[in-house]
């Protein structure tokens, strides 16, 4: 191809041609990172909570005041729950996947040691956890209704009798993959607790990006409590296709036991992963839109000024052809000329995008940008070039030889 | 002369109309996009209380020591961002400050008169009385309860506007009673709306999220013993079990702010937190030096990363895109500016001089960033609405566009835009009238 002319064309028309090759970089730098971002939150919001999610529901059940007898009033409510029709299983709980509030512990090898082993979210469960909540348990048994012991409010602190655990903090314990039948510390006290089992998966209460428990998103723990506080969350697991009426009838079953409640957030876990991830879904859409946007401002530059230098060598591109160019060859040349830029632009743009991401990772502990990712924006950006300057190059090669012979343009 | 170069510029830009518009959208859609992005940035980075900011500060104080880092909760000189009961009360009662508070977020049923209405959940706030001085809460009605009800713990509440509204249809409330979990208590004001955001007095959950419906001496909500529903961390130490215990306790779950009113104040302060972490130390309970921090509301929002992850990604990618637009702008005024040398070397040749040029092109640049401007006002109230509608309502509450926004925006187009035409306007200004002649 001809780029001796080509660039000797260019060098006639510097400026231009660097803002192109800048818009492109600035473009590329933006998109890369943007489709980065974009895929990193698509992915977080999609994460498991390794419950059966699509019939678990979750209700919020405040006591009014702090009633003395919450025992007998824990247990009504349960039963009513568990009696009711398309329900399989029922628990109570401090706190659920998605719920953005809970509790953690420190989970330790050596009841002296000073730095924890692991931290985990704690769920404090009757031994219908595992019905209720869907979670598949891969080894070990489920509690049995002698373990569980009653837990009066957060400052009763007594060690479980046992705990179930996740896989992932079973493995980051005892990397040998032996947890079960071991003994643990949990909170820095100095009982030993057995592990009784472990599901494959369970995911913390936290969400957020830059939580507190992103640190350790997969590391959950049950532990056999019937936990009695003036703040409970029901979590109600339903026969396939019921959640809708359960839910409802749940609701109103509660009240008629008791009416000095209040019941809150009476979700799906659907409807709570849809709250949870909002504002990163927020987000995905905002960088979508820009990203979009970005695209289309770029390509309409390339065309704008590729018509202006089109207009500008009317009479040399007629002459061009009188002397036998083809129009293929034209076409070929604003192509190639936007190729060049391109390239160049493309290059810069790389750079731009390693610098800006390490720039995140020092600022917000980005994740390091998958080479990939460049790789396929900067054929993005080559593309979206090649596109824009298309229908100027081919408005260039419908100019006609004959124009070469007037005097004027 | 003024009108007369407007009156060029818009003919000017008439004759070319796809350039034009193309210009003013890139213009447009990129500050549209950036003020967007800016005016929540803004307001996560607005400072609450500016009458007041620097002279309320908060304290801290490492009550874990070093053997409990790997808790990982604190910070990285193991500093938690609330302080234990024990530590509170000594604070109260050292009364070190002009106003202080203690304080916490729980929550209340309010129980209605009409027996066929559900219990409703209350958002409450347990504080002391300086609270509302301190903070310079607006009152509708009534007052802050007095420092005798906080001695005798008495059942006395203060209503936000909204709550009162609902019950009360808005009208003085002023000593009626509220039944919250089954206990009266006496109404002795009602807030104005009063919505500091970021929430910088207590910035453990959403930072953003509305102030309590209700506020209730810190007193008597420990004598209620109700739960705190913020955050609520321990260092495993265990006590004795029970709301003594936990009172008892290194457990941290309070705030604590007062007003120092003058540097030296602070100094002062400084010097007493310093005093009392030793004196613990003497007593033996702690066997470490315990650092102390005090920080002022900015320095406190600043350490609390007041402004989100998100917000900072998008401020910065939207203005990068403006840049873009701006850039793609550039390109396109010197395109249509060379497009017209021929125009302009007539111009040159009939008299005008470069610097006349010079303000003909840039007045066209001007108008394309007053009209990229008032594009871009209304993408950018457009793209609150949308951004509304997707975030979450803590969020959703930074979403309003006020004067100083719209100025910036304004300013910010005009200033972009003529700035990205001074090049292309350098560069007519440099047209030879001779030459141009000549090719014709």
């Amino acid at each position: 191809m001809e780029f001796q002319p080509i660039l000797a064309a260019m060098s006639r028309n510097k400026i231009g041609a660097v803002l192109i090759g800048v818009q492109i970089a600035i473009t590329l730098a933006i998109l890369v990172n943007g489709l980065f971002i974009i895929q990193q939150r698509v992915a977080l919001s999609h994460r498991a909570t390794g419950l059966d999610e699509p019939n678990v529901f979750t209700i919020r059940n405040q006591w009014v005041g702090n009633p003395t007898n919450m025992e007998a009033k824990l247990r009504t409510d349960l039963s009513v729950l568990r009696s009711l029709p398309g329900v399989i299983d029922a628990t109570a709980s401090n706190s659920a996947p998605l719920s953005n509030g809970g509790s953690s512990e420190g989970v330790n090898l050596d009841p002296d040691q000073q730095q924890a082993t692991a931290l985990t979210a704690v769920y404090f469960m009757d031994d219908h956890a595992l019905n209720a909540l869907g979670v598949k348990l891969i080894a070990g048994r489920n509690f049995t209704p002698d373990e569980v012991t009653p837990k009066i409010g957060f400052d009763d602190r007594h060690p479980p009798s046992a705990i179930i655990m996740s896989k992932a903090l079973a493995d980051k314990v005892f990397p040998a993959g032996d947890a079960l039948g071991k003994s643990v510390y949990l909170a820095f006290q100095k009982t030993r607790v057995p592990i009784v089992g472990i599901v494959d998966r369970l995911q913390v209460p936290w969400t957020g990006v830059d939580d507190w428990g992103s640190k350790f998103n997969d590391n959950a723990t049950l532990e056999p409590f019937q936990f009695e506080s003036p703040l409970v969350h029901y979590v109600v697991r339903t026969k396939p296709g019921q959640i809708v009426n359960v839910m409802k009838a749940a609701e109103k079953a509660l009240l008629a036991t008791d009416r000095l409640r209040i019941l809150e957030q009476i979700q799906t876990q659907s409807e709570s992963r849809l709250e949870a991830y909002r504002d990163d879904h927020g987000l995905v859409v905002i960088l979508g839109i820009v990203c979009a946007a970005l695209i289309a401002v770029t390509a309409f530059g390339i065309v704008g000024l590729t018509s202006y230098w089109v207009a500008q060598r009317r009479r040399q591109i007629g002459i061009r052809r009188a002397l036998g160019a083809t129009k293929n060859a034209i076409v070929r040349y604003f192509q190639t000329e936007n190729l060049m830029i391109a390239v160049a632009g493309a290059l810069a743009g790389v750079a731009l995008a390693l610098v800006v991401n390490v720039w995140m990772m020092n600022s917000f502990a980005a994740q390091r940008l998958n080479v990939a990712y460049v790789l396929v924006g900067a054929v993005l950006v080559l593309l979206l070039g090649q596109a824009a300057v298309l229908w100027p190059a081919l408005k260039a090669a419908s100019i006609p030889p004959a124009l070469a012979t007037r005097g004027s343009m | 002369m003024f009108n007369y170069y407007l009156g060029l510029a818009v003919r000017s830009l008439r004759r070319n109309v796809v350039l034009t518009v193309l210009m003013i959208a890139a213009v447009g859609v990129g500050i549209g996009a950036s003020m967007t992005t800016l005016t929540v940035f803004r307001a996560m980075d607005a400072d609450p209380i500016p009458q007041k900011s620097s002279q309320l500060y908060t304290v801290q104080l490492d009550n874990w020591g070093p053997k409990r880092r790997g808790l990982g909760t604190g910070d990285a000189e193991n500093l938690q961002p609330q302080i234990s009961y024990q530590d509170a009360m000594a604070f109260m009662h050292a009364h070190q400050g002009v106003r202080q508070s203690a304080m916490y977020l729980t929550g209340l049923a309010l129980i209605p008169s009409n027996v066929d209405l559900k219990p409703e959940q209350v958002i409450t706030r347990a504080a002391y009385t300086d609270f509302f001085g301190m903070f310079q809460t607006p009152f509708l009605f009534g007052g802050a309860w007095t420092g005798e009800d906080d001695e005798n713990h008495a059942s006395v509440v203060v209503l936000s506007r909204e709550l009162n509204n609902k019950v009360f249809g808005g009208r003085n409330s002023v000593g009626k009673t509220l039944n919250l979990d089954g206990r009266d208590y006496r109404i002795t004001g009602v807030l104005n709306d009063w919505n500091p955001l970021p929430k910088f007095y207590d910035l453990n959950n959403d930072k953003y999220e509305k102030s309590a419906q209700i506020y209730i001496p810190f007193t008597r909500a420990i004598d209620g013993q109700m739960a705190s529903w913020g955050n609520y961390n321990c260092n495993g130490d265990t006590g004795p079990a029970g709301w003594e215990g936990h009172l008892r306790s290194e457990c941290v779950w309070l705030q604590f702010w007062l007003e120092l009113p003058t540097r030296a104040d602070a100094e002062r302060f400084r010097h007493y937190l310093d005093g009392y972490a030793a004196e613990q130390r003497q007593n033996g309970r702690f066997d470490w030096s315990a650092r102390t921090r005090l920080r002022d509301v900015r320095e406190w929002l600043v350490y609390q990363n007041a402004v989100s992850q998100e917000a900072r990604i998008l401020v910065l990618v939207s203005f990068s895109f403006l840049l873009v637009c701006l850039i793609n702008a550039m390109g396109l005024m010197l395109a249509k500016i060379m497009g017209r040398s021929a125009d302009i070397g007539v111009r040159r040749a009939l008299g005008a001089n470069r610097a006349a040029i010079f303000g003909q092109c840039l007045m066209e640049a001007g108008v394309i960033g007053v009209a990229g401007g008032i594009l871009g006002l209304l993408l950018t109230a457009l793209g609150l609405i949308g951004l509304r509608s997707l975030v979450s309502e803590g969020v959703a509450r930074l979403t309003h566009f006020n004067l100083s926004d719209i100025t910036i925006a304004v300013v910010l187009s005009i200033a972009a835009t003529l700035l990205a035409g001074l090049y292309p306007t350098w560069r007519a200004a440099q047209v030879q009238p001779a030459w141009q002649l000549k090719t014709q």
